[in-house]
């Protein structure tokens, strides 16, 4: 068993808002993070996936294909994007990290093949806040 | 003798923006500014590193206190610009275009107008850890 990290970042805005509490409420618990006209983060994703290396290659997965599926189904909808606005998997979501974190592991699991396992999404937010998901 | 010496500070502050011309198409805008000019905002964890230099005073050994430097910082940039959308919310960039250059430009002339005119300032302003600009070239 080994692990394989592909690391990857994007840069959006977002907002920290909840819709059905007052403006006052959003402030109250959000803080800065709830400003209504949006601010924005560079986000670095760690993807780390799992299993054993294919005996003749000497992989456990090409980490070029893991770079594009994450870049085609995680950062191409994320990057320079307005994370509350305009992603289809996070609609109706808080835009939190942990919930960015857990939409990512979702739009990846479908696109990995089975000979290997997905370990961990790991985000940054900034350098000092992260958070990491298993499933 | 009087040496000079450089003292620096790291703040950091996050924001969205967008950069367009408003005089231009939409499509004049995307052609030049790509993505970043997308009309729903992106952002940035923007990391300042402003550097001061002077001779520091023989009774405390200081070029400028810290806590002053840092205090100046927050509240005349940060408290600006921090969790903002800087095309929206703050008037430096209600008509300017919030590029890395730009943004550089203001938080120099803000913080010259709080130093010590016997004081060099310098500010390096990183966009993100590869992008990044510096005042005075």
């Amino acid at each position: 068993m080994v692990f394989l990290t592909r690391i990857e970042h994007f840069n959006a805005a977002h907002k920290l808002y909840n819709p059905s509490w007052s403006r006052e409420k959003n402030e109250q618990v959000f803080g800065a993070c709830a400003n209504e006209n949006w601010h924005g983060h560079n986000y670095e994703l760690y993807v780390t996936i799992k299993g054993v290396p294919d005996p003749e290659t000497g992989f456990l997965f090409d980490v070029k294909k893991l770079s594009d599926i994450i870049q085609e189904h995680v950062t191409e909808k994320l990057d320079h994007k307005n994370l509350n606005v305009e992603v289809d998997f996070l609609r109706g979501k808080m835009c939190s990290t942990e919930n960015l974190a857990m939409g990512i592991w979702e739009q990846l699991i479908p696109h990995l093949p089975k000979t290997v396992t997905l370990h961990s999404v790991k985000l940054y937010e900034t350098p000092r806040i992260f958070v990491e998901y298993s499933g | 003798m009087e040496r000079k010496v450089a003292i620096f500070r790291k703040e950091h502050f996050n924001a969205a923006h967008r950069l367009f011309v408003p005089g231009w198409s939409d499509e004049q805008n995307m052609e030049v500014f790509g993505k970043c000019s997308n009309p729903h905002y992106h952002g940035h964890n923007y990391e300042l590193i402003v550097k001061v230099t002077g001779v520091p005073d023989p009774k405390t050994g200081y070029v400028i206190n810290l806590s002053t430097l840092s205090s100046i910082i927050k509240t005349h940039v940060l408290a600006k610009f921090d969790h903002k959308n800087l095309n929206l919310d703050t008037k430096e960039f209600a008509t300017m275009n919030p590029t890395a250059e730009n943004i550089v430009f203001v938080i120099y002339e803000i913080l010259r107008g709080q130093l010590d005119k016997s004081l060099d300032l310098s500010v390096r302003l990183f966009e993100t850890e590869r992008n990044f600009v510096e005042y005075p070239a």
